[in-house]
């Protein structure tokens, strides 16, 4: 009785916080400008199911794609595991599906088993690759300080939760063999799991019972524990993308990745010139900003964007100024948007809900001209990255903010700009000699 | 272009034609010494085949595309829109350009402003003319030379033409060779985004420098390319590491029209 009350508030507590915390990312997200992504819902289905849910472009690298399926799949379908502990938690049960779903009950419980196991050697092989091997996306210096320890903390508290799983799991083998434990007893030997069976007695065999029911207790509680300061941590941590990924891959953009978007708050000022039938739109009073200074410019699919990477830093592998030893990184493009977005949701939180200009900016504070100046458009970033972020659509904001609103282009561009005005080609050629070429030999 | 008639849009109009095809020559294929060859391979191939085309001429003007990519968005839409009016008024239906970024622009950027043609690139209206039995290919002096192909950001990522350029080199009975950048994870040649009009960032290598000695590493007779910025970076990518004797970087459109004697 008294561990139901403990679970059921520890339960209400523990989904309380992540929904409160869950909701200020969803108040920061929608900070950004405001557009209708409403178009080809199945299609967008379509995408997230073989994106997020089916892992597709994961499997450009099949190594690590395989290894991330190992941890993915243990962590989808342990969610399933969870219905019996939440249950038993709360009414005071063990193992209550047992006996009522049979041989199902122990299929499932198998499953997860073999699973787990698979999820540790991927965990283990992942904290190797990452501390270890150093392979070069994985050290990078965008991820020193907190993005690595983020990510160490993740994959360790992954190796805690499988070991108090099979704690639990194998602890209640032993017990059930001596006829200890507290599930119904169905008069077979096992509680036949596919992993523990083995394993518990293995490691349990010769513990006295009194200690391996508190071994068992640990491993409940300790797997519950895990769960729920796993859901807390996300809010956190780059790990928000297991749940992220999906309304991200789903609003992602259906257009060929060449199109860019074309400002209509320039259309509305240069449509005139050309169509006198053309009426303005915008007020011509109204202050209108071009591009991208702070995260408010970016839209609110930017900011999800940036909420959802998880830091695994493809984009900046596959990005040739970043190969060939420039600043920019697209996966630092992506930290920055959502770090500087943290700052401003906290900077909102503190001032009770209005934000209070704290004389920084995305551009410049975070993210340096350097960097932007760099970029090729070349789209290698957005195509190769697994959750569908467009660090591109943020770097020409950026770019269009440096050039219409401050002037700040490099010299070189200045001067192609003002050829392609003055003569209609990027270079300081006349207009008239365009034709030249039909006449020449 | 001796023997060969390349009429403007403007002169057939006169004259009371409407052609099928508009010729977007684009700047670098208008003004570079190099690139002009590729407008007249393509140029060429068009003739050989008794296409019905024309070229703006001197009322072309650049699509805009470096300034839009430079953050110039009123730059661009300026040129955009000057482009469009003329276009639409030679009641323009298709459009082949011979360079991707053109290619890109005038088909996904355009049409929002009011310029919706068919755009193809030059590389899928040699495939096309191909498949349609117009133009046969053979291997000529290509035959048995490995080539590898490098695709253009914008062709390739950015419209996901992928099969046209090479189907059309798979025709010259010559050795196609991937690199293992390619098609989707193709690396760019380092001249896109405005990159072609400025000094590179500060950094360790220069990005054409490490996409040629990808494409060398195969050590092939010919690079072949679609896009005449890929051609200036990466003709100047094979003279880094003194290749220029053994390889060569050629244009599609050139392989084709060298092959048939055109």
């Amino acid at each position: 009785m008294i561990s139901s009350i403990i679970f059921v508030a520890f339960f209400i507590a523990g989904t309380t916080f992540f929904f409160i915390n869950a909701k200020k990312i969803r108040r920061n997200i929608l900070l950004g400008k405001n557009i209708s992504i409403t178009d080809n819902k199945a299609e967008r289905l379509k995408t997230m199911i073989l994106v997020a849910l089916g892992q597709k472009k994961m499997f450009t690298r099949p190594i690590p794609a395989l290894l991330h399926l190992c941890l993915y799949a243990a962590f989808v379908i342990t969610q399933i595991e969870l219905i019996e502990i939440i249950f038993d938690g709360i009414t005071g049960h063990h193992r209550a599906f047992r006996a009522s779903l049979g041989g199902f009950y122990t299929f499932m419980v198998s499953f997860i088993e073999i699973l787990s196991v698979l999820a540790f050697v991927g965990t283990v092989a992942f904290l190797a690759r990452r501390n270890s091997l150093k392979i070069p996306r994985l050290v990078k210096s965008e991820l020193n300080g907190w993005p690595k320890l983020d990510a160490n903390i993740i994959l360790i508290m992954e190796i805690i939760l499988i070991c108090f799983i099979f704690m639990m799991n194998g602890a209640d083998e032993v017990l059930y063999s001596r006829g200890q434990s507290h599930a119904e007893n169905l008069g077979d030997a096992s509680l036949g799991l596919s992993i523990s069976s083995y394993l518990g007695p293995l490691i349990y065999g010769s513990m006295p019972t009194p200690g391996l029911h508190v071994i068992e207790r640990i491993g409940w509680w300790g797997h519950i524990i895990m769960v729920f300061g796993f859901l807390n941590y996300l809010p956190f941590s780059k790990h928000l993308h297991i749940l992220l990924a999906f309304p991200n891959t789903y609003f992602s953009n259906l257009k060929v990745k060449g199109q860019f978007a074309n400002l209509f708050e320039v259309t509305d000022v240069v449509k005139p010139n050309f169509d006198t039938a053309y009426q303005p739109v915008l007020d011509p009073n109204a202050v209108i900003k071009f591009g991208v200074k702070d995260v408010t410019d970016l839209t609110w699919k930017n900011l999800l964007d940036a909420y959802s990477c998880t830091e695994c830093g493809r984009c900046t592998s596959a990005c040739p100024q970043n190969i060939t030893g420039k600043a920019l990184s697209p996966r630092k493009i992506m930290m920055d948007t959502r770090d500087r977005l943290e700052e401003v949701g906290k900077n909102i939180d503190a001032n009770g809900g209005t934000f209070i200009d704290d004389g920084k900016t995305l551009l410049g504070d975070y993210i340096k001209h350097e960097e932007i100046w760099a970029c090729n458009t070349c789209n290698a970033c957005v195509q190769e990255c697994p959750v569908n972020i467009d660090p591109l659509a943020i770097i020409v904001g950026l770019r269009q903010q440096l050039v219409l609103e401050q002037s700040s282009a490099p010299n070189e561009l200045n001067g192609m700009f003002s050829n392609l005005e003055n003569n209609g080609a990027p270079w300081q050629f006349s207009p008239a000699d365009r034709a030249n070429w039909i006449t020449e030999n | 272009m001796e023997g060969i008639y390349i009429p403007t849009m403007q002169e057939k109009i006169a004259k009371g034609e409407t052609p099928d095809i508009l010729f977007w020559v684009g700047c670098s294929g208008s003004f570079d010494d190099r690139a002009k060859k590729i407008t007249k391979a393509i140029v060429r191939i068009l003739n050989h085949v008794g296409a019905n085309f024309a070229v703006l001429g001197v009322e072309e003007s650049c699509t805009g595309d470096p300034a839009k990519r430079a953050g110039n968005e009123f730059l661009f839409q300026m040129q955009a829109m000057q482009n469009i009016t003329i276009l639409n008024g030679y009641d323009v239906k298709k459009i082949v350009t011979g360079c991707p970024h053109c290619f890109n622009t005038i088909k996904n950027e355009y049409p929002e402003l009011g310029g919706k043609y068919e755009v193809i690139h030059h590389t899928e209206l040699v495939q096309q003319l191909i498949n349609e039995g117009k133009l046969k290919v053979q291997g000529g002096e290509f035959k048995g030379k490995k080539i590898v192909f490098h695709d253009p950001c914008y062709l390739g990522r950015a419209n996901n033409v992928y099969e046209a350029p090479r189907d059309v080199i798979s025709k010259l009975d010559a050795e196609l060779v991937e690199m293992k950048r390619s098609k989707a994870n193709g690396l760019c040649c380092g001249a896109g985004g405005a990159q072609m009009f400025k000094e590179a960032e500060k950094g360790t290598k220069e990005v054409n420098v490490e996409r040629a000695e990808e494409a060398l590493s195969h050590n092939p007779d010919i690079i072949a390319v679609g896009c005449p910025f890929c051609n200036t970076m990466m003709t100047d990518g094979v003279k880094h590491f003194n290749k220029e004797d053994k390889t060569k970087v050629l244009d599609v459109a050139e392989l084709i029209a060298t092959a048939n004697d055109l």
